[in-house]
């Protein structure tokens, strides 16, 4: 048996293979699909949770290594209907095309903010490895920017 | 450039690819929007009265006299509630193009819907109902501009009329503003929602055409800036996605196809696969025949693995040994392709001829001319969602759940594959996690119903690995161009010859989608000797439309060639092509939504020369590069801002874009089409995928990096305001930015790329 902390929550999980990535348990299993499924090699990004707080690919760690451990998805972002200050700079400045990067882009800007409440381009460019296919960056560094000017970027 | 005959408004210039699309909708295009007719449907919806109404019945029902029955459509265009709730439906695909908010905002325009009432929902599949549904070829705008304003015109002329007949005055005296009829005379005001059940019992206007539209001065929410109407659930991971959908009992399904194409799976290892964890099945797909049009597509041949979990048949997989017959299968080498591209090239006239103008050959002997060869890569699609579908085959009947650009064609598909009517198809048009053109070839979805009827009553989610995705992609076919142009004494064009290598199927001879020279391609009217044609080379290898298809090559070959020109004329790249499009200046307009208008492509290329400070001293080490480009019924002209380092890394700083659209229905969604239009085609220039022994070499993300968010450029959009139909902006942005890069390039460096990608040529993007 398998016992995770996403969220917020203890989650058991039976008959899970010891080998399988933490993203298909979160898709398959705990039916928390926000979390996205891209390339299964850590490139894309798409698959980016919070692991004790920092950007993970969720694609390439096995879910039995990270027992007990603190996960946060996309889904954990908001305090119930309360958007963080990223996800509402992200409707204000109409981020997303096709959107399906956008919920790694989210995690990955969140645990940013976390680090550099006010970040410089640099940072920005150094931290957001997210694969967009659509080409939004020039909208996603508008939103960072945008969220930390409002003071309270990281999960409400 | 090419020009097509659109079926809906006659006179039309689209690329190759609509062609194709077109002959494979013919049913769901044939019926324009033109012949449609109104027609209401009461239904209870929380036991109130709502009023809808659908606009585009098939013509067959009209051309028989029958008398227009009520579909099955729970709602068409417009639904408004008592409660005042509107919700209005978008019949299209929502890929990223931002068509699910646009087409909302067209509909509530001229119902003269408060935005904040308005809900958008996608609507069900059904031709009967709603004609063509598709995305593709930046068709949606255009080719429902007229129907979606006349939908929500007629809903409400409904609404007027009820509001006339409950206070006894005239309809002509009503007028409408964010949701509510107004009788200025009598200070009187209604609601939509209070109108709704009054709404639901008046006439349908009897001729939709016979509407007043508003004027576009008069527009409240046309041109205005609109965030997505789907925002909220994509940043907080809601369910959109046919990936994301979960059925109770569902299974997974995994199918490994022969790495080179074609190649059929003669035996597996089956019984060592079915005994791992979570496996429940395992079996060899026969395929499907392979269809003979290019657009149509089946199911490959390869091993099927379902299972209880993604992860159970992705693993799976992995002790999967297959012996493949590869007797059949493409052999397609592109070193080899290379080489015999290069020497097919040396003739002026390829094998055929697709348009001829004045004598070209004695053009080309009278002096010296400029000569170039042109090779582009072939590229993938690289959605980032990647295929996948769930279908239920429930024995008389199968559901499906796809992201799929083209659902229509996917009913027939499916209903062949698993035996049944296309009528006892249901699919259910899932958001599209990036379409780009790969996902108007359905084969994902044929995968998923051939895997469904194995295990008949379950739920199968089919999922495809970014490897198959890759590996087995329709890719942006590569290709080849030779150039013989001559300039007169005062560095005019005078002749202009284009010899393109493209590819065809080897048994059918067909054309390779989006490997085609159009008759019209610029400047074919534009000098006095002019010749345009075609040799193929043979190509196994699958190919489909890629972002502006045929547009998105041909424009970075003729426009990097007329740079060219333009310096060995040594004359000012702006003046040159000013002159040359000047030679229509004034035409007069064509009947017909017009196809190339050089009065429209020297506005834009004027316009982005001034914003970008052309021809004025700039900071030192940038350079600038200009393109312009007609597709998609968009002119538009980019100007790159680019400088190099001693490395040849290349950083584009700003991109200058000047585009007539048309009326811009969404100025926030136009704008993110355009600057995600620089990022891909940034993206593009520096990447290949390679074929050989008919097996693709690039695998994964790793071998075939997208850009990321570093040195993002700096987007600067200009719409010129035009009278013009509107069109959609997911394509036509994309062509110009390549060639005005790789001239801002020529510009800094004195280098002329020739081939794609540039890292060909030592350089990389930064």
């Amino acid at each position: 048996m398998l016992r995770l902390n996403v969220n917020g929550q203890e989650r058991t999980i039976d008959g899970v293979a010891d080998d399988t990535p933490l993203l298909w348990v979160l898709r398959d299993e705990l039916k928390l699909v926000g979390t996205k499924f891209g390339c299964g090699v850590a490139q894309c990004g798409a698959c980016t949770v919070h692991l004790n707080g920092s950007p993970v690919r969720s694609c390439s760690i096995p879910a039995s290594a990270v027992a007990g451990q603190k996960i946060t998805t996309v889904e954990g972002l908001a305090n119930g209907a309360v958007l963080s200050a990223l996800q509402q700079a992200w409707i204000d400045q109409d981020v997303a095309q096709c959107g399906y990067c956008q919920a790694g882009q989210l995690m990955t800007a969140t645990a940013l903010l976390k680090q550099h409440p006010n970040p410089t381009d640099a940072q920005i460019d150094q931290v957001m490895t997210n694969y967009c296919r659509c080409g939004t960056y020039v909208r996603i560094r508008k939103a960072i920017h945008a969220a930390a000017a409002a003071g309270k970027g990281g999960a409400a | 450039m090419n020009t097509v005959m659109n079926p809906l408004q006659g006179i039309e210039a689209f690329a190759a690819f609509e062609r194709a699309l077109a002959e494979q909708l013919q049913t769901a295009v044939a019926q324009p929007l033109s012949r449609r007719s109104f027609m209401k449907i009461s239904g209870g919806v929380g036991g109130g009265l709502v009023l809808a109404l659908a606009v585009g019945l098939p013509d067959t029902a009209e051309a028989q006299g029958a008398p227009p029955a009520v579909p099955f459509a729970p709602g068409a265009y417009v639904r408004i509630a008592p409660d005042g709730k509107i919700t209005l439906y978008s019949k299209n695909p929502e890929i990223g193009q931002g068509i699910k908010t646009a087409f909302g905002v067209i509909l509530a325009e001229e119902l003269d819907a408060a935005w904040a009432d308005v809900t958008v929902e996608q609507s069900e599949i059904n031709a009967a109902v709603y004609g063509g549904q598709f995305a593709g070829g930046s068709l949606s705008i255009p080719m429902n501009w007229d129907g979606l304003r006349q939908a929500g015109a007629g809903a409400r002329a409904m609404l007027v009329a009820a509001a006339a007949k409950q206070w006894g005055v005239s309809e002509s005296e009503c007028t409408t503003s964010d949701s509510n009829v107004i009788h200025a005379a009598s200070a009187r005001k209604a609601s939509y929602g209070s109108l709704a059940t009054a709404a639901a019992a008046m006439p349908v206007p009897a001729d939709p055409k016979a509407l007043k539209l508003k004027d576009r001065k008069d527009y409240k929410l046309i041109g205005k800036r609109f965030t997505g109407v789907d925002n909220l659930p994509l940043v907080t991971g809601k369910p959109l996605f046919a990936i994301d959908v979960q059925l109770p009992g569902m299974l997974y399904a995994t199918l490994v196809k022969c790495p080179a194409v074609g190649g059929k799976a003669v035996s597996a290892n089956l019984d060592d696969i079915k005994k791992l964890p979570g496996v429940t099945d395992a079996f060899i797909v026969e395929g499907t025949p392979k269809p003979a049009n290019t657009m149509a597509t089946g199911v490959l041949p390869g091993v099927a693995i379902v299972g209880k979990s993604t992860w159970a048949v992705f693993s799976a997989r992995k002790q999967l040994k297959v012996v493949w017959d590869e007797s059949t299968a493409s052999k397609d080498s592109w070193t080899q392709s290379v080489a015999k591209a290069k020497e097919l090239s040396a003739k002026a006239q390829g094998d055929k001829v697709v348009k001829t103008v004045g004598d070209i050959d004695k053009a080309l002997a009278a002096g010296k001319p400029v000569e170039s060869y042109y090779q582009f890569s072939f590229v993938s699609h690289a959605q980032l969602e990647p295929q996948n579908t769930v279908a239920w085959f429930k024995g008389d009947s199968i559901e499906l759940w796809a992201p799929t650009q083209l659902p229509a064609n996917s009913l027939p598909l499916v209903a062949g594959i698993v035996g049944l009517k296309a009528d006892k198809v249901k699919l259910n048009q899932m958001r599209v996690g990036g379409g780009f053109g790969r996902r108007l070839l359905n084969d994902f979805v044929a995968d998923a119903a051939y895997v469904a009827k194995q295990v008949p009553n379950t739920p199968v989610k089919l999922m495809w690995t970014r490897e198959d995705d890759m590996q087995h992609d329709a890719y942006r076919v590569g290709g080849f161009m030779a150039y013989k142009a001559m300039l007169d004494a005062q560095g005019k064009l005078t002749a202009f010859n284009g010899h393109m290598i493209g590819f065809e199927d080897p048994t059918s001879k067909a054309a390779t989608t989006a490997s085609d020279y159009g008759a019209n391609e610029f400047p074919a009217n534009y000098v006095d000797d002019y010749r345009a044609s075609i040799s193929r080379l043979p190509l196994a290898t699958p190919c489909g439309p890629w972002r502006a298809p045929g547009s998105n090559t041909m424009s970075w070959v003729q426009q990097s060639f007329f740079h060219e020109l333009a310096v060995a004329a040594k004359r000012d790249h702006v003046e040159f092509l000013l002159e040359v499009f000047g030679r229509k200046a004034g035409a007069a307009p064509q009947a017909g939504p017009p196809g190339l208008n050089a009065d429209r492509a020297i506005g834009v290329i004027k316009l982005a020369a001034e914003k970008a400070g052309w021809g004025k001293p700039l900071p030192k080490g940038r350079h600038l590069g200009l393109a312009f480009f007609f597709s998609h019924q968009g002119h538009i002209a980019e100007i790159a801002e680019v400088s190099v380092d001693a490395k040849k890394k290349v950083t584009v700083h700003k991109m200058t874009v000047a585009a007539d659209i048309g009326p811009v229905i969404n100025l926030s969604g136009a704008e993110n089409q355009v600057e995600g239009c620089i990022v891909d085609a940034m993206s593009t220039l520096a990447l290949e995928v390679t074929m050989e022994g008919g097996a693709i070499q690039q695998t994964n993300f790793d071998k075939y990096q997208l850009r990321r968010m570093p040195n993002s450029p700096q987007v600067n959009v200009h719409f010129v305001t035009s009278n013009y139909t509107p069109t959609g902006l997911g394509e036509p942005a994309f062509p110009p930015a390549a060639p005005a890069i790789c001239n801002a390039i020529y510009a800094a460096t004195g280098t002329r790329i020739r081939t794609l990608p540039i890292t060909k040529a030592g350089f990389t993007v930064a």
